[in-house]
């Protein structure tokens, strides 16, 4: 079977052709680019239907969906402010995808990274609230975003109580041999800022009896921290640490 | 063209469609997805009509879109396959009126599919917006037969047909968030190749139906479309349709039987 010349497709084929191409481009030119807007960002469906629909691929499913819910982030070149999402809707977004893929740290990253880092506080506080929880979920895989937490609640949000329950938290439920002692300690610091410089001692005391920081450089970081702490208490220092 | 050949041409392609027992498809199709409905209603807390609106939708569609692609491909290869494509071009009728009638005939089938495949879905959301949605069902189903045949036409092999169909659908249902990503990479300095993927992607929704704005979920969840929406669903089926007529007569035209 080969092909015929041109001349045998008749005028009108060839009008309508032509008529079909350019109605097409003109029209959707003339439509503009779809944008993603904010108020545009609808719940999620529920996770059996997602697994469902990938056909079991829930890992790709999830890594999908992260940019699609990216998307309404950045639109034409241009961010929409993450102060015009509506938060509750991310976070079910972020827990789905979570849920598809609980290996995965994009939507955590962005959690803290972008949505927590907003300059409203009510939005801030329930982002890292968010953090919190799905740390519990996987503490060894997902610390480094609740210590981010906890740096936003203490230096952003000026909240030690909540920064010392993030830290709290790291230190008790990080239990990985990778994860950096800063991380476990660094409700010392709080409590330094606290003044309780009494618990902040008896932490640093029992971290090193534990046997858990094994590094020469920490424990000798966390020596002079203790003996620091110790001559403040001797003085009878009320001030706050001046670190 | 001549309307009475039309006419008879497109009869004979209901015909077949019914001989080939794809009533009984549709009919095993539905009940497996009242099933489904059934053990969804069972195992959800809340909002079970919703969930069931959704999924039997989104189930429903794809079936629908499979069924019809997949009609349209294996009827005309084997009609090529058993000669009855070349002994009607040795009638004294234009081809335009053999692929007209085919397009009707199996545009027909299409519509049909869409009317009984929207029949469920009536038992779990109101009637208005069923009626919508099924509108809006026909619409792509005659999108995608209009571009089956036009596959089928071309590449004349049951496989790549099928093949170039589902991609293309997958493309169409994709497009509109495929170029939202693209125009804004995270690092606006990323360099040339980040333009030209830009580029090409806008170029692909220029030429390509947005399928996903034809037929949406959500219609049937929360509420029926405005006028503007219904209208521009309408015209992307028209002028899409247009160019698929154009492209599928010019290789028809062109070919050497």
């Amino acid at each position: 079977m080969n092909e015929r010349p041109l001349s045998h497709v008749p005028g009108p084929v060839l009008a309508l052709l032509t008529a079909g191409l350019a109605l097409q481009l003109f029209w959707h030119a003339s439509l503009g680019p779809p944008k993603a807007a904010a108020e545009t960002l609808s719940p999620p469906p529920p996770a059996m239907m997602v697994r469902l629909a990938s056909l079991g691929e829930t890992v790709a499913a999830a890594k999908l969906l992260m940019l699609q819910l990216q998307a309404f982030d950045y639109q034409s070149g241009s961010r929409v402010s993450y102060q015009k999402l509506d938060y509750a809707r991310v976070q079910a977004w972020l827990a789905l995808i979570l849920e598809l893929d609980p290996g995965g740290q994009y939507p955590l990253l962005a959690a803290s990274r972008l949505y927590a880092e907003v300059l409203d506080e009510a939005k801030q506080r329930s982002m890292l609230d968010f953090i919190y929880v799905q740390y519990l979920l996987d503490p060894n895989r997902r610390w480094p975003w609740l210590a981010h937490a906890a740096f936003l609640a203490k230096h952003r949000l000026k909240d030690i109580a909540l920064a010392r329950k993030y830290a709290a938290a790291l230190q008790q439920h990080t239990t990985a041999k990778d994860v950096p002692a800063w991380a476990t300690t660094m409700e010392i610091f709080i409590l330094e800022d606290l003044n309780e410089l009494e618990a902040a001692r008896v932490m640093i005391g029992g971290l090193l009896a534990s046997g858990r920081i094994t590094d020469r450089g920490e424990l000798h970081f966390l020596n002079g921290r203790l003996e620091e702490i110790e001559q403040r208490m001797e003085k009878g220092q009320g001030g706050k640490s001046t670190r | 063209m001549r309307s009475h050949a039309i006419r008879i041409i497109a009869r004979y392609t209901i015909v077949e469609a019914l001989r080939n027992r794809l009533l009984w498809l549709v009919a095993a199709t539905l009940a497996a997805s009242l099933v489904v409905a059934g053990f969804l209603q069972s195992v959800t807390m809340t909002e079970s009509g919703a969930i069931q609106s959704a999924i039997l939708a989104a189930m429903l569609r794809l079936a629908a879109v499979f069924i019809i692609v997949s009609f349209v491909v294996t009827s005309m290869v084997r009609e090529a396959n058993d000669k009855g494509l070349e002994l009607i071009l040795a009638l004294p009728l234009p081809r335009a009126s053999y692929f007209f009638g085919k397009l009707a005939g199996f545009v027909s089938v299409a519509v049909v599919l869409a009317l009984l495949f929207g029949l469920p879905l009536a038992l779990f959301a109101p009637w208005l917006q069923v009626g919508v949605w099924t509108a809006s069902l026909a619409c792509e189903l005659i999108v995608m037969t209009a571009l089956s045949l036009f596959c089928v036409l071309s590449l004349n092999q049951v496989t790549s047909a099928l093949a170039a169909a589902a991609g293309f659908y997958v493309l169409c249902r994709s497009i509109g968030t495929i170029q939202i990503i693209a125009a804004a990479p995270l690092d606006p300095v990323s360099g040339w190749s980040t333009e030209v993927i830009r580029l090409g992607v806008d170029g692909a929704a220029l030429l390509l139906p947005h399928l996903d704005r034809i037929t949406r979920t959500e219609w049937l969840l929360y509420a029926a479309p405005d006028t503007a929406t219904m209208v521009i669903a309408l015209l992307d089926t028209f002028f899409y349709g247009t160019l698929l007529c154009g492209a599928a007569l010019f290789d028809l035209y062109r070919k050497n039987f």
